[in-house]
């Protein structure tokens, strides 16, 4: 009986259940003022309180709704006035209105958690008095000493990393390109209309599955080849008979080192078109007849993508492999000579499984980041050569340059999101997917 | 004799890959110090490119901006992570398990993938242009995967030594900072020093958040002089990218055995 009482007192007054029938005063003033924010934010950001008055007679949600409801009217209709400075601007009444969505999801989380509280707080007030209050919060701390913590970080993280993915979602049902830019031009919802328009329209099909197909190309290609030279590069540095390891062994680090800003933009300079000092080299020593075109030829341009890709990545797996290898008890290789084995038996039976069992995981991180490695695509050829049977891509362009292009340089945000929303899905289902068999997962 | 031929084999291996590898490095070194625009053929020696770089550019407010974002963002970072990570790795709660989940398949998104709904969130904060936000976003966005990788480092910890901190008397947050922290001093090294280093690589978000020349991160400004204009500029970039790439480097060859490490369990993690 006296718990309904509570959870009805609460539902229309957040706290009053606690605060009138079990006398918990502090936790029901504290849900309390969260309602009470909420509604004088509305009221305060609004002209609610004018209207009430009489002083507006025509009132409009546009111009004088407070900052919840105009936030979801402005996320329905993306705005009613075009242009100007007057007018709406739509991008940012979407950002303003998954915004305050969001907090009002927050906000339903805590009128839960305050029902259920309500609902809850009877059987203690039952049997035992209300006087321990102070016990009580200092319990709801150690309790919930978790949430204290992670709430903070975790509404951070909310705005900072998840809205921009949900608003990047949203972008994908939007007409948001250069044809329809706001403060310009209002935008509406076009449903599937972006996703259809990628898989139909001839161009747009077409460069997807191209740059789809070199990206896989490239990401295997270079990983595996990075991983492999990687360890044939340990193994060698690893052989008793070279001698000063350590000189060698730093040098190899460089590329790794280095930043990548730096070495890429000077590839790029090294194998540039007109006065390619390699070329010059090459020339003079007789090697080559004509400049060979390293970034300005469709297949030549991919070869070199992935040399310099190879280049930069084969250091961490050397450096890796070297740790493994030195790890790998001697008495395997003893009893193994013992048996009869050659050195491609011990390689083959012995040093392979040891090693791949170790860096198994970084070949998957490593595929990740070649996959997203828009810096080496970008700095070194910035998608080109040029392809005119391309929509807006270049030959060597993967999906994440090209992605990156088609926002700066061409606005076609719609299509941008698009392609990151299936990116997402993509990388989010294959990660989920290499992380199911891991350890820390059936620990989790 | 086929021990001999086999060392001589190596080290011929050896060599040539120190000769690739060497390449790029000792010609952007040699461009530093060209004279006129180092295009193909070498003049003499001379720093008149440095000279140039700090008289004709903003290297000096290009290079104090980034230092400032890479510190702040690295302290910012760390604590974050620490917290959350000592929590989820310590305690155990509702929604933990579909909080590690959510972030490890978030953290697999690229940032920039977002760039235009975080350059509208921005402008609408009015913080376009001004360093803070991209601080905002690195140390947030360090988040996700970092805390998998120290929740797994802080795993291998037996619990055993917080228990004996809280029969001491100590308080949970105590026991944070008394106990935890330095036992965390290797994974805590590799956090920092490649949260201090992204600032310094890193493209596309400040290009988007920071457009004035003024107010430019070093990888910007230094793309910026050679974009379209690598005839005239390469020399001054090539400047202006040793004097970064060398603290760079001599910090990531310092650290490296944090920074192996690092990659090492950070692949391990899932």
């Amino acid at each position: 009986m006296k718990s309904k009482k509570t959870v009805l007192f609460s539902v229309f007054v957040w706290g009053s259940g606690q605060f009138f029938i079990c006398k918990q005063r502090l936790k029901g003033l504290l849900f309390f003022a969260v309602q009470l924010t909420m509604i004088l934010t509305e009221l305060l950001s609004g002209y609610w309180i004018e209207w009430l008055c009489g002083y507006i007679p025509d009132f409009s949600i546009r111009l004088h709704a407070g900052f919840f409801i105009k936030g979801v009217w402005g996320v329905i209709t993306l705005g009613e006035k075009t242009g100007g400075t007057s007018g709406d601007h739509s991008t940012m009444l979407l950002i303003n209105g998954v915004i305050s969505i969001m907090i009002l999801l927050m906000l339903l989380l805590v009128y839960y958690w305050n029902i259920k509280d309500a609902s809850r707080s009877k059987v203690k007030s039952d049997n035992t008095t209300y006087k321990r209050e102070q016990t009580s919060l200092k319990k709801l701390y150690q309790r919930y000493f978790p949430y204290f913590i992670v709430t903070p970080i975790g509404i951070a993280f909310l705005f900072v990393v998840c809205m921009p993915i949900l608003f990047t979602f949203l972008t994908s049902f939007l007409n948001y390109n250069r044809d329809h830019l706001p403060p310009g031009n209002l935008l509406s919802w076009v449903g599937f209309l972006n996703f259809k328009k990628l898989f139909t329209i001839p161009i747009w099909s077409h460069t997807f599955m191209k740059v789809l197909l070199w990206t896989v190309v490239w990401t295997l290609v270079t990983t595996f080849a990075t991983y492999f030279l990687g360890m044939f590069q340990a193994m060698i540095l690893n052989h008793s008979s070279v001698k000063r390891k350590k000189i060698f062994r730093t040098i190899f680090i460089l590329p790794w080192a280095v930043p990548q800003m730096v070495t890429l933009p000077v590839f790029r300079n090294l194998l540039n078109g007109q006065f390619s000092p390699i070329n010059q080299v090459l020339l003079e020593l007789g090697v080559i007849s004509s400049n060979i075109p390293f970034l300005s030829n469709a297949l030549v341009a991919k070869a070199t993508v992935i040399v310099v890709g190879i280049w930069l990545g084969f250091p961490m797996f050397m450096v890796m492999m070297l740790g493994v290898l030195s790890n790998i008890e001697r008495s395997l290789y003893e009893a193994a000579a013992l048996d009869g084995a050659g050195k491609w038996q011990e390689f083959q039976k012995i040093t392979f499984p040891l090693v791949m069992k170790a860096t198994a995981p970084n070949l998957i991180m490593s595929m990740a980041a070649n996959f997203n490695g828009f810096g080496m695509i970008y700095f070194l050829t910035q998608g080109g050569p040029t392809n005119s049977n391309m929509q807006f891509a270049g030959d060597t362009d993967i999906l994440i340059s090209w992605i990156y292009k088609l926002t700066l340089n061409q606005q076609m945000y719609d299509i941008a999101a698009v392609m990151s929303v299936l990116l997402f899905f993509l990388i989010g289902l294959v990660s989920f997917w290499n992380f199911r068999r891991t350890t820390s997962f059936q620990e989790l | 004799m086929k021990k001999k031929i086999t060392a001589c084999l190596i080290h011929v291996e050896l060599i040539f890959m120190s000769f690739v590898v060497l390449t790029p490095i000792m010609w952007v070194l040699l461009s530093a110090f060209q004279k006129g625009n180092g295009m193909g053929r070498f003049n003499e020696l001379t720093l008149s490119n440095f000279k140039r770089l700090f008289q004709e550019t903003n290297y000096k407010h290009w290079f104090f901006n980034t230092l400032q974002i890479a510190a702040l963002s690295t302290i910012i970072s760390v604590f974050l992570i620490m917290l959350t990570a000592w929590v989820m790795s310590r305690f155990q709660f509702k929604g933990r398990k579909i909080g590690l989940l959510t972030v490890m398949i978030l953290s697999m998104f690229p940032t920039f993938l977002s760039m235009t709904a975080i350059y509208t969130l921005f402008l609408n904060l009015g913080l376009v242009g001004n360093p803070i936000s991209l601080v905002i976003v690195y140390s947030v966005g360090a988040i996700p995967y970092n805390t998998w990788l120290v929740k797994g480092y802080l795993d291998g910890i037996p619990s055993s030594i917080d228990e004996a901190a809280y029969m001491d008397g100590c308080t949970k947050l105590q026991t944070f900072y008394k106990v935890i922290l330095p036992v965390s001093k290797p994974i805590i090294t590799y956090c920092a020093v490649s949260q201090f280093i992204l600032p310094w690589m890193d493209y596309i978000l400040p290009n988007i958040l920071l457009s004035k020349d003024k107010s430019k991160t070093l990888a910007v400004g230094l793309f910026a002089l050679i974009n379209g204009q690598e005839s005239i500029n390469f020399t001054i970039f090539a400047a202006g990218a040793v004097l970064v790439a060398l603290p760079i480097s001599i910090v990531f060859i310092l650290f490296q055995k944090y920074l192996v490490q690092g990659v090492a369990a950070g692949a391990d993690k899932g």
